[in-house]
C-alpha cells in the first residue's frame, strides 16, 4: 500500500499525466457509461435522419444511415479500450517471458534477442493483414463474427508487439543481475525460479509499467489503422477506425464525421502516452535527482 | 569495411530466409489451403502448372522449399533472361496473380518506384527537419524552444498517419483548396508544368510520413547531443574558447550523426507500414495500395509475395543503414 501512495505521490507533480489521467477517466465513462444514458443503439437505423447534422435529437449528427453517431462513437471508443486492455496481458506475458529468460539465463540471451531482433526486422502491418485475412472467416465461425475478429485482432497485436517490452525488461534483468542482494540470495541458495520471482521481477516492475502504457496507445492505434484499412472488425461493427473509414468517401461534404472519431483516436492515444511518459519520469530514480 | 560489408550480407541472408519460413508457415497454418483454392478465372493448364511450381499436396518441407525456390531462383533468373536477353528461365513457372493473371513480381517492379520516392523522400525531408530542431533543442533544454519542439514531437510520433493524412487533406484539400487530394496515377512527368504538377500530387503523402520521421528523429538526436555534450572533450572544446555553434555543430553532431542511423533503421517497418496507409488514404498507385487491393481480391500469390517484398526492403534498408553506421563510426566498422 505504501508503494502505491508513494507511486501516486510522484506522479502527482506530472502535470502531462495527471491531464492524461482525466482525460483517460472522462473517456472511460463517456465509452462506459453513456450507453446507459443515451439509449439509442449504435446499429439503430433511421433512414429518414440520415445526414444529419448536430441537433438536439442527435447531439453528434448521424450517419449516411441514419445512425446516431454519438451512440457509435461509444460503441466504438468501447471496443478499441477494451482491445488494449485485452492486448496488454499479452504483450505482457510474452516479452516478459523472453525478457527475463533473456537477462537472466546467459544461455538463452543469444537466441532470444536474435528472435527479438527478428521480430523487430518483420513487415507488421503486411503480415498483421495476412494473419486478418487468411484467419478471418474460420474463427468467424467458431466464436461469432465479432468474437472471432475480436480474439484475432487481439492474438495479432499482441503476437507482433512484445519486442519492446522484452528488450527494456532483458536490460533492466542484466542490470539487477549485479546487484548485491541477487548475489546474496544466490548465495543462501535461492533457485532459479523463486530467484525470478521474488527478487527480479518486483524490482524490474516500473520499467514494465511504463512500457506496457506506452504498448496499449500501440495497440489503439494498429486497431484503428486495421478497421481503417477496411480489414479490422465486420463492417456493421461500429469500431473507431471503421468510423473513420466509412466516414472516407463523404468527406467533402461531411467532415465533421470523420473528425470525430478521428479525433476521439488522437485524444485517446494522446492521453495514454502522457500517462505513459509521466510514470516513465515518475518510476525513473535518475529523473528524480534533476 | 569490406569485410563489415560481408558480415553483415552474412547476417541478412539467415534474417530473410526466417522471415520467409513465418510467411510460408502462417499460410501453412490457414485452415484450407490458401493457395491451392484458385479463382475460376485461372485458365486450367495454369493452375496445373502453378499448383506443380507450388507443390500442392506435398509435404511442407518440400513445400517451403518450392516457395524459397520462387523467390531466390526463379525469379531472379527470369529478371536476368530480361537483362540479358538469355533463356535461363524458360519453362519455369512463376507466381501468377489471380487477379490480373500477370507474373506478381512484374506487377511489383511496376509500383515498387511509387513506394519507395514516398518512402525515400519522407525519410531526407524528416532528416532535414529534424537536423536543425535537434541543435537548437540540445542549446537549451528545457527551454522554450526545446519545450515546444518536444510537445511537437509528441503528437508526430503518436498520432497514427491515417489521422494525420486526414487532417491534411481536410484543412488543405478540402478547406483551404491549395493540393489535390485524389493521387492523379496517370500523371507522366515530360516538363517543368507537370513535374510541378507531380510535385504538389505527392506533398501530402510525403508530408505525412514526414511528420513522424522528423519527430522520431529530432527526440533520438537530441538525446544523444545530450549525452554528448557532457563528454570531457566538449568541455575541452570550450575551454579553448570556441564557440557554442562550433561546440554543438563540429563536436558534439558529428558524434551524434551515428545513433541517427540506427533510429532510420529501427523505425524501418514503422515507415513502410505508414506507407501502406498514406497510399490507400491519398490513392497513391504504390505497392501499399496493390497489398490492399489483393487482400480484398482474395489474390493470395500476390500478398504473399508482397509481404515477402516489404520484409526484403526493410532487410536491405536495414543492411544499408548499418553500412552508413560503419562509414560514420570506426569502432563499429573495426570492431
Amino acid at each position: 500500500m505504501a508503494e502505491r501512495a508513494s507511486l501516486w505521490q510522484r506522479l502527482r507533480p506530472q502535470r502531462g499525466a495527471m491531464i492524461g489521467l482525466w482525460v483517460l477517466a472522462l473517456l472511460v465513462v463517456f465509452v462506459l457509461l453513456g450507453p446507459w444514458l443515451w439509449r439509442i443503439a449504435p446499429t439503430h437505423i433511421d433512414i429518414r435522419a440520415r445526414n444529419q447534422g448536430l441537433s438536439w435529437a442527435h447531439p453528434l449528427g448521424t450517419d449516411q444511415l441514419g445512425r446516431d453517431m454519438m451512440a457509435r462513437l461509444m460503441a466504438g471508443g468501447r471496443i478499441s479500450l477494451a482491445v488494449a486492455m485485452a492486448v496488454m496481458p499479452i504483450t505482457l506475458g510474452l516479452g516478459g517471458l523472453v525478457g527475463l529468460l533473456a537477462g537472466y539465463f546467459r544461455r538463452l540471451d543469444g537466441v532470444l534477442m536474435r528472435l527479438t531482433e527478428l521480430f523487430l526486422a518483420l513487415p507488421l502491418l503486411p503480415l498483421l493483414l495476412l494473419m486478418v485475412t487468411l484467419f478471418r472467416e474460420p474463427l468467424a465461425r467458431h466464436l461469432g463474427p465479432p468474437g472471432g475478429s475480436f480474439v484475432l485482432i487481439v492474438l495479432a497485436i499482441g503476437l507482433t508487439s512484445w519486442m519492446a517490452v522484452a528488450r527494456i525488461l532483458r536490460g533492466e534483468v542484466l542490470a539487477l543481475k549485479e546487484r548485491g542482494f541477487i548475489e546474496a540470495a544466490r548465495a543462501i541458495g535461492t533457485r532459479p525460479g523463486a530467484m525470478l520471482w521474488r527478487h527480479v521481477l518486483p524490482n524490474v516492475a516500473s520499467p514494465v509499467v511504463v512500457a506496457a502504457t506506452l504498448g496499449m496507445a500501440t495497440a489503439i492505434t494498429t486497431e484503428s489503422a486495421l478497421s481503417f484499412l477496411g480489414l479490422g472488425f465486420p463492417p456493421d461493427y461500429p469500431t473507431l477506425g471503421r468510423l473513420l473509414h466509412d466516414a472516407m468517401d463523404q468527406m467533402q461534404q461531411y467532415p465533421l464525421r470523420a473528425l470525430l472519431p478521428g479525433l476521439m483516436i488522437a485524444v485517446t492515444v494522446l492521453a495514454v502516452n502522457a500517462v505513459g511518459e509521466g510514470l516513465r519520469e515518475a518510476l525513473d530514480p535518475r529523473s528524480g535527482s534533476r | 569495411m569490406l569485410n563489415l560489408a560481408l558480415r553483415r550480407l552474412a547476417m541478412a541472408v539467415p534474417t530473410l530466409l526466417c522471415i520467409s519460413l513465418v510467411i510460408f508457415l502462417l499460410l501453412e497454418a490457414a485452415p484450407g489451403d490458401p493457395l491451392g483454392e484458385m479463382p475460376l478465372t485461372v485458365p486450367p493448364e495454369v493452375k496445373e502448372r502453378m499448383r506443380a511450381a507450388l507443390g500442392v499436396g506435398e509435404p511442407w518441407p518440400l513445400r517451403y522449399l518450392l516457395f524459397l525456390k520462387q523467390f531466390f531462383w526463379v525469379e531472379p533468373l527470369h529478371w536476368l533472361d530480361r537483362l540479358l536477353g538469355t533463356d535461363f528461365g524458360a519453362g519455369q513457372q512463376r507466381l501468377i496473380s489471380y487477379q490480373s493473371r500477370a507474373p506478381v513480381f512484374d506487377v511489383i517492379a511496376e509500383r515498387l518506384p511509387q513506394t519507395l520516392a514516398v518512402v525515400g523522400l519522407s525519410y531526407l525531408l524528416g532528416v532535414l527537419v529534424a537536423l536543425p530542431v535537434a541543435i537548437l533543442s540540445a542549446r537549451h533544454p528545457q527551454g522554450w524552444f526545446d519545450r515546444i519542439a518536444g510537445s511537437l514531437a509528441m503528437l508526430g510520433y503518436s498520432l497514427p498517419t491515417f489521422l494525420t493524412g486526414l487532417v491534411l487533406i481536410w484543412v488543405l484539400a478540402i478547406w483551404l483548396k491549395w493540393l489535390p487530394s485524389v493521387y492523379d496515377t496517370t500523371l507522366r512527368v515530360t516538363d517543368w508544368a507537370s513535374l510541378l504538377r507531380q510535385l504538389r500530387q505527392m506533398a501530402m503523402p510525403v508530408a505525412v510520413l514526414t511528420l513522424y520521421n522528423a519527430a522520431q528523429i529530432s527526440r533520438y538526436l537530441r538525446a544523444a547531443m545530450l549525452d554528448n555534450l557532457r563528454q570531457d572533450h566538449v568541455r575541452t572544446a570550450r575551454a579553448k574558447g570556441l564557440g557554442e555553434g562550433a561546440v554543438l555543430c563540429r563536436h558534439v553532431l558529428r558524434n551524434s550523426l551515428s545513433s541517427m542511423v540506427t533510429v532510420i533503421a529501427l523505425g524501418l517497418p514503422t515507415v513502410f507500414g505508414g506507407a501502406i496507409i498514406t497510399e490507400q488514404l491519398f490513392k497513391v498507385n504504390g505497392l501499399g495500395q496493390l497489398l490492399i487491393l489483393a487482400i480484398n481480391a482474395h489474390d493470395l500469390p500476390m500478398v504473399m509475395a508482397l509481404t515477402f517484398v516489404f520484409a526484403l526492403l526493410i532487410v536491405l534498408c536495414t543492411l544499408l543503414a548499418d553500412l552508413l553506421y560503419g562509414m560514420l563510426d570506426p569502432r563499429i566498422r573495426h570492431g
